[in-house]
């Protein structure tokens, strides 16, 4: 994003042909991502030892469906930079959990909001929605107003007759 | 740790009068050392992302307000900031400038509700008091301004809403002279008070290295003695012309994170001071007719700015394709927003950067190993909000 043109370079010329740069930031392929990471979090001059955001696009209609956007932030150069990479629906994603701590959460959030697994996640479960929700809500495909809208939404006031039925659905 | 130790499970919350909203935490105790904290959290989601990929780009800005509820102008700086960038549009120094005000005065606000139910928690209720007395004064001004007190969706994109009206410099100024002396006061009841240095010296202590890793920012990241902030590293809004000092902390103990932010609120008084002395004139909004709606009177008189005005509010505008984000350093942190424009009216992604979500994610790391009791202590000291958390 805001990432100099010396810090793309070097990028390119420790990993060369398996990351390509385009406007938004950089992509790379999923096996290398946790390699190009790592690099640029210790290396030396670029610093970028901050993870500020991690978050899954869905570009729906778009092969491969999903898109994990990595935003990082060197606090000694004083720059962002963005790093993608390109995910498939049903495929999964590696954890950069053990990279930052901060990943362990936001991993979660992604996987709540889009069903996107990441391997090796230390505890890979529902953050903001309830445990036995169903769907991922911030696929495109999932109605905004949510399932079961448009059907009325049963009060129990009998607790006995209610509790042998199942009112929602 | 033994196999076969037992330890007491206790259930903190959702309906917590310290947890600052819905927030639970499960603790594991052995006696009143915390061996292990979950936090749970989701209780006031309400899908502000998806809702916001319903609506037009001047729709979600309302969404925005919502979030962090004590501090509706930073989210829409934030939110307006990422829409300028993806637009490539650039706001006159006169609206940068009344940007950074209102910014700053809410930041004063969000730290007086911070320090008032902060000191509550721990047992000093008096300040509550005289904190909501001044935030009252800011509220006053923030109504007059905008029209709302907590929700004022008045920062638009391209600039703000209107210019501000006439008596705006003199209620600012008479805020700006009285404020300093009312710091002192709070200070008097907290800094040197032999409780309040006990209840919070080493308590909840996060160290440098655990703070980058958990992707903390704002007071808490600055307490643990890490120069950033991102009015300074990635200057916004010309929050270059001013001059100001980023308060910083050594140990990143709940003293500190008090001590920080009791230095930002002067900081952010001195910032306000400025901006209000040297108030450029000119317009307060870009010379963007595709994306600027026109001003109320225009509407009123001339049929070319009545289309238009309709042409926005209804359809909205629609951004060339690509992605921005846009951050501030909003009272908790860093707020961002990362915008995905597929070249149509509503924002095909609308990510938050949610400052209190990350740093509430290193309380369990800070609790681990203290005493029960200081859970409560090291939740305030954070400054969580749950709207923004759970959005």
């Amino acid at each position: 994003m805001t990432a100099t043109g010396r810090t793309i370079k070097r990028l390119t010329d420790a990993f060369g042909p398996s990351l390509s740069v385009e406007e938004a930031g950089v992509v790379v392929g999923k096996e290398r991502l946790r390699e190009v990471l790592l690099f640029l979090r210790d290396d030396k001059d670029l610093g970028f030892s901050m993870l500020t955001d991690l978050f899954a696009v869905d570009c729906y209609g778009r092969e491969p469906r999903f898109e994990v956007v990595y935003l990082l932030n060197s606090l000694k150069l004083k720059e962002r930079l963005t790093v993608k990479i390109r995910v498939g629906d049903g495929e999964h994603a590696p954890t950069v959990s053990d990279l930052w701590r901060a990943a362990d959460w936001l991993e979660r959030e992604a996987f709540d909001m889009y069903g996107l697994y990441f391997d090796n996640h230390p505890d890979l479960r529902r953050i903001l929605m309830v445990e036995d929700f169903d769907g991922y809500p911030l696929r495109k495909d999932f109605p905004t107003e949510g399932y079961g809208f448009d059907r009325p939404f049963l009060v129990r006031l009998d607790a006995d007759e209610g509790a042998s039925k199942k009112t929602d659905q | 740790m033994a196999e076969d130790k037992k330890y007491m499970t206790i259930n903190m919350g959702p309906q917590h009068p310290a947890t600052h909203g819905v927030l639970r935490v499960v603790l594991e105790l052995d006696g009143e050392i915390i061996v292990k904290a979950t936090p749970y959290i989701g209780y006031l989601h309400r899908g502000v992302e998806k809702l916001a990929e319903a609506r037009t780009y001047l729709q979600a800005l309302t969404l925005t307000d919502r979030l962090d509820y004590t501090n509706g102008l930073s989210n829409n700086l934030a939110y307006c900031l990422a829409c300028e960038k993806l637009l490539d549009i650039e706001v006159p120094k006169r609206g940068q400038y009344l940007r950074v005000l209102l910014a700053e005065l809410q930041r004063i606000a969000a730290h007086l509700i911070w320090i008032g139910t902060h000191a509550l928690d721990i047992g000093a209720m008096t300040l509550l008091f005289y904190a909501f007395r001044e935030r009252e004064t800011i509220l006053d001004i923030v109504e007059h301004v905008t029209g709302a007190r907590l929700t004022p969706s008045f920062i638009r994109v391209g600039g703000l809403a209107s210019d501000v009206p006439p008596e705006f410099g003199s209620m600012v100024r008479a805020f700006v002279k009285d404020f300093p002396r009312r710091v002192d006061e709070y200070e008097t009841l907290l800094t040197e008070n032999i409780i309040w240095r006990k209840r919070t010296r080493n308590v909840a202590p996060l160290s440098k290295e655990d703070a980058i890793s958990y992707g903390v920012t704002g007071p808490v990241l600055r307490a643990s003695g890490v120069y950033y902030d991102v009015r300074k590293a990635h200057p916004y809004s010309s929050y270059e012309d001013f001059d100001f000092e980023i308060p910083m902390g050594e140990k990143g103990d709940v003293y500190d994170r008090y001590d920080v932010r009791m230095k930002e609120m002067r900081q952010s008084n001195h910032i306000v001071s400025q901006a209000i002395g040297r108030l450029p004139s000119g317009p307060v909004n870009a010379d963007a007719p595709a994306f600027v709606p026109p001003p109320k009177d225009a509407v009123e008189h001339d049929m070319a700015a009545l289309i238009r005005h309709f042409k926005l509010m209804e359809e909205g505008f629609a951004p060339p394709p690509g992605e921005a984000y846009g951050a501030v350093e909003s009272p908790k942190g860093e707020l961002g927003f990362y915008l995905v424009s597929d070249g149509t009216s509503k924002p095909f992604r609308f990510r938050i950067r949610p400052p209190s979500f990350l740093n509430l994610g290193a309380v369990p790391r800070m609790i681990e190993g203290q005493m029960v009791a200081d859970v409560i202590a090291a939740i305030g000291s954070v400054d969580i909000v749950l709207g923004e958390i759970d959005r």
